[in-house]
């Protein structure tokens, strides 16, 4: 029975379509309307804001705390500076990805990591010798995610810190609307955004005041189903979706490493030891069997194909998670299969992110994507491409160089 | 008698029944002799007393092959199996335990005792389910002959050596870790908390005369994850209508395939001549003769005490004679005038509505071990309860139920020997209630009747020899190509024309009609009938 959020009181009274799914053991919106259009063109063109509470949060404290989410985490975390957030894979022994998440540092002993599974038992297990606390907040921080280009708009004259100065990336504890929080620039959305964590107690008043400042900037409440379309936008894989994480995985072809899901440049591997170190290194001489790629539908062909039907392309209103198989150009060997699709209203393109073998994963690569039009397995041919497919330049733009000394607060 | 039967079944319980639905309906003329008044053997419903109808023996379904219940149709010989949900473990402290399907509220009970633990427990179930599906090649076929050259024998044995490289490395550590350690240790390699540990450390004992920190019950765990019930595994259910109702379905489907069964028909003799067994001789004096003899009952009692030493080799009767029995459990079964609440959960809730184990702490159970290894009962007894009538009311009046107790420890072998046992039931039963009582105030104020059956009771009713209630210790030397004994694994036996289709021959003991079943494909594929 999944368990509500703090935000419960607002996100049920918003929520129309009455469509929901369970995250994490919570109850999170899917689409607030029937349709999740509105979420989208906010999120991309004024700001959504976003109810993230199920993320998985664990608080590491202590003199080896650097040193025990560096041993877990594929990037070498003990390199980060206060009020920097990293972003990380996450190996087994055998160098299989287990999970991706954040690393923020909130102080010299302190960081805050989230993740899309708990972890609190591998913490522990790989913690042996090491002094250190690990505290699984989860069930007591709150998490807001607002994210679109008017995002700091809705943040500048809410929150204490100046925004103008925040750099991608970033974490600082503040105060918004008179509440104890952090900020950090940090989303899932690939654009301009920002996440607010902020006690359980304090949610309800956090998001009332961060939906009346957000009113005249265009301030949407969002839902999963937006995400997933711009998620896939921004090229950011899914845990779960595009790979499975190596714990929850009944077979070993089910497995992918880091570098096979599409993280290996989260990978640091000349550094102290580190779960699954060895692992990688061993495949990194070998070379990965599996490449992850982002890929483009050939337009013309997909409306040539439906045509075929007399129907026009069919395109979702929302992302789409069954696995398609993806075959070489000349259509006859299966190379792999697209985890992730999404027609994108934005880039008027459709598109998909897959695991290929790896020599199919150059970009400009030409493959073949199965499509079912009237039942029939057919296939169009598409394009490997870079990820991410938007990445616009607010997304990471700064407006102000930060003063030598830290603006005090007020 | 001029009927000419291609076999006979001696024991009318599930196995036999399932062998003879079988063989009858490959269209042979089977006739099946069931001592007492009732089908089942252990798996039997009956109403002991007015109005109350009991699981007097075996108590839940779950590893009945969903391949005799396709075989069989049993589905629509009548049976029906409720899932049990959820398992809960009452502590004196009045704290308490309760596992469900549900993954979020069950992550939410355990970490009231151990955070750590609650994020290990589903990984665990992985990894258990994984060496299952493994473990369940085993149960779904006739034992590997190891030493046979035979091309088939070999290729079983490669298919098995594929799978467990499959299993990985980490996994095939855990296969062996499996086998040798106990159920404690085992559990304690991914746990802390003991309130956790003791509940899943029974699976570990059931049946057995170990206890949960001796080697190899850590097998025994792995044997209950393989329950499964339409595919699901993990999942443990109850037969509307009790056990008894498995055994009705599959007699059911039996009869519908031709086959003749006899109640109160029971044998004294199977006939051997020449080294072949020629039919069966019943105790009012009747013959009757058959191309082939199928015990369904434990191997000790089909060939020392229907067979008769004579006929067999001696290393054959040497074995048998070394077969390990010791019976370990009772049963209480009690008639109530309603539920009761137990002190550490008051109410009606998800704990209700699956079984409830009495094991609050891996102390506690080797307490209750170490009484039993010196020949008594434990003063503190592992229980495992289970309330039908939660799930199917027409068990008992309206508004009353009825409770059946599994008991852990009550040896076969008490100090002053198992005829000891009559003179004790009644005291052993005391002990049961005192015991659930200490969780259950209100408990002895409801008991309306009370059924108590020691090992002893068990082996004069029910011809569970020593009272073992799996026909043989699933102790790993007695498992696979050595049940009952090297060399007739594969149902055959010493005795030309005489079979094995019960608990007592691969893969072992539970209400899951493997041996029954198998044993019947078997004889046919050699045409042996």
């Amino acid at each position: 029975m999944p368990r509500t959020t703090p935000f419960h009181a607002r996100t049920s009274a918003l929520c129309r379509s009455f469509l929901w799914k369970e995250w994490s053991g919570y109850a999170a919106v899917r689409t607030f309307d029937a349709h999740s259009e509105r979420e989208y063109f906010a999120l991309r063109h004024a700001c959504g804001l976003m109810d993230a509470t199920p993320l998985y949060k664990y608080e590491v404290t202590g003199p080896d705390a650097a040193k025990l989410l560096a041993r877990v985490w594929t990037r070498d975390i003990t390199s980060s500076r206060v009020g920097q957030v990293v972003y990380s894979a996450m190996a087994d022994p055998n160098g299989h990805c287990l999970d991706d998440g954040t690393v923020a540092r909130l102080g010299p002993e302190h960081f805050r990591m989230t993740s899309s599974e708990r972890w609190g038992y591998w913490l522990h297990r790989h913690a042996r010798g090491l002094r250190v606390q690990i505290d699984d907040s989860t069930d007591r921080l709150a998490c807001l995610a607002l994210q679109g280009p008017t995002a700091r708009d809705v943040l500048r004259d809410l929150v204490e810190w100046d925004m103008d100065i925040m750099r991608f990336f970033r974490i600082q504890h503040t105060k918004l609307a008179g509440l104890e929080c952090w900020v950090s620039r940090t989303g899932y959305t690939g654009d301009l955004g920002y996440e607010v964590w902020v006690h359980n107690d304090d949610a309800l008043a956090a998001w009332d005041a961060i939906v009346a400042a957000g009113k005249p900037h265009g301030l949407e409440p969002n839902g999963l189903d937006a995400l997933d379309v711009v998620r896939i936008e921004a090229g950011y894989v899914l845990q779960g979706v595009d790979y499975i994480s190596a714990k929850s995985c009944l077979v070993e072809s089910r497995k992918s490493s880091p570098v096979e899901a599409g993280l290996g440049w989260t990978v640091d591997l000349d550094r102290d030891p580190f779960v699954g170190q060895a692992a990688l290194r061993a495949e990194q001489g070998r070379g990965s069997k599996w490449a992850l790629v982002g890929l483009v539908l050939d337009w013309a062909a997909l409306e040539d194909l439906y045509a075929e039907y007399g129907l026009p392309p069919h395109l979702a209103p929302v992302s789409c998670r069954d696995p398609v198989p993806i075959y070489d150009a000349g259509g006859t060997r299966q190379i792999g299969q697209v985890t992730s699709n999404t027609w994108s209203p934005l880039l008027k393109k459709y598109l998909a992110i897959g695991q290929v073998y790896a020599a199919y994963g150059k970009p400009g690569t030409r493959v073949r994507v199965e499509q079912t039009p009237e039942f029939h397995r057919r296939r169009v041919p598409a394009t490997v491409v870079e990820r991410p497919f938007f990445d616009p330049d607010r997304k990471r733009h700064t407006p102000k160089k930060p003063a030598r000394k830290r603006k005090g607060a007020a | 008698m001029s009927t000419r039967w291609d076999a006979i079944v001696v024991g009318g319980g599930h196995n036999g029944l399932t062998t003879a639905a079988y063989l009858a309906r490959a269209g042979r003329k089977v006739l099946l002799l069931e001592r007492r008044h009732v089908l089942g053997g252990a798996a039997v419903t009956e109403e002991v007393f007015p109005g109350f109808r009991f699981s007097v023996c075996s108590y839940v379904v779950s590893l009945l092959r969903p391949w005799v219940i396709r075989d069989l149709e049993l589905a629509k010989h009548g049976l029906d199996v409720l899932p049990l949900e959820s398992t809960f473990t009452p502590y004196p402290d009045g704290r308490s335990l309760c596992r469900t399907a549900d993954p979020d509220a069950t992550f939410a009970e355990i970490a009231s005792f151990s955070r750590r633990d609650a994020e290990i427990y589903p990984e665990f179930g992985r990894a258990m389910g994984k060496l299952a599906r493994f473990a369940k090649a085993f149960i779904d076929h006739p034992a590997p002959e190891p030493a046979s050259l035979r091309p088939r024998d070999l290729m079983q044995l490669l298919g098995l050596g594929r799978r467990f490289r499959e299993l990985g490395d980490d996994l095939a550590a855990l296969q062996f870790k499996l086998t040798t350690m106990s159920a404690v240790d085992f559990l304690q390699e991914w746990f802390e908390s003991d309130e956790l540990i003791a509940p899943m450390s029974c699976s570990g004992i059931i049946g057995t005369m170990l206890g949960v920190k001796s080697p190899g019950t850590a097998y025994v765990l792995l044997h209950h994850y393989m329950g499964e019930i339409d595919g699901a595994s993990r999942a443990w259910g109850f037969a509307k209508g009790g056990n008894g109702a498995v055994s009705e379905a599959i007699a059911a489907s039996a009869r519908a395939a031709g086959a003749t069964i006899r109640t109160e028909a029971p044998v004294a003799t199977i006939k051997v001549f020449n080294g072949r067994a020629t039919g069966v001789v019943l105790q009012g004096g009747e013959e009757i003769d058959a191309k082939v003899v199928i015990s369904g009952c434990e191997p000790r009692l089909t060939f020392l005490g229907f067979v008769g030493e004579e006929h067999l080799p001696d290393e054959f009767v040497a074995d048998l004679k070394r077969y390990e029995l010791r019976g370990s459990s009772g049963k209480v079964n009690l008639a109530l005038d309603g539920l009761p609440d137990f002190a550490a959960r008051p109410g009606r809730g998800a704990h209700w509505m699956g079984d409830i184990s009495v094991a609050p702490s891996t102390d506690y159970l080797e307490t209750a071990y170490e009484d039993a290894k010196y020949g008594d009962f434990s003063r503190r007894t592992f229980l495992n309860v289970v309330v039908p009538t939660v799930f199917d009311p027409t068990m008992a009046p309206p508004g009353k139920h009825v409770m059946s107790l599994f008991v852990q420890y009550a040896p076969y072998w008490l100090k002053e020997g198992p005829e000891g046992w009559p003179a004790r039931r009644e005291a052993f039963g005391d002990a049961v209630v005192d015991t659930l009582a200490e969780y259950m105030p209100g408990l002895k104020e409801r008991i309306l009747h009370r059924q108590v059956l020691s090992p002893w009771d068990l082996e004069q009713e029910f011809g569970l020899t020593e009272g073992n209630i799996f026909h043989g210790e699933l102790t790993l030397d007695q498992l696979l190509f050595q049940r009952p004994a090297a060399g007739y694994a594969r149902y055959r036996t010493p005795v030309d024309g005489l079979w094995l289709c019960g608990s007592g021959a691969h893969p072992g003991g539970g209400v899951m009609a493997a041996p029954g079943a198998l044993a019947a494909l078997e004889m046919l594929k050699q045409g042996a009938v």
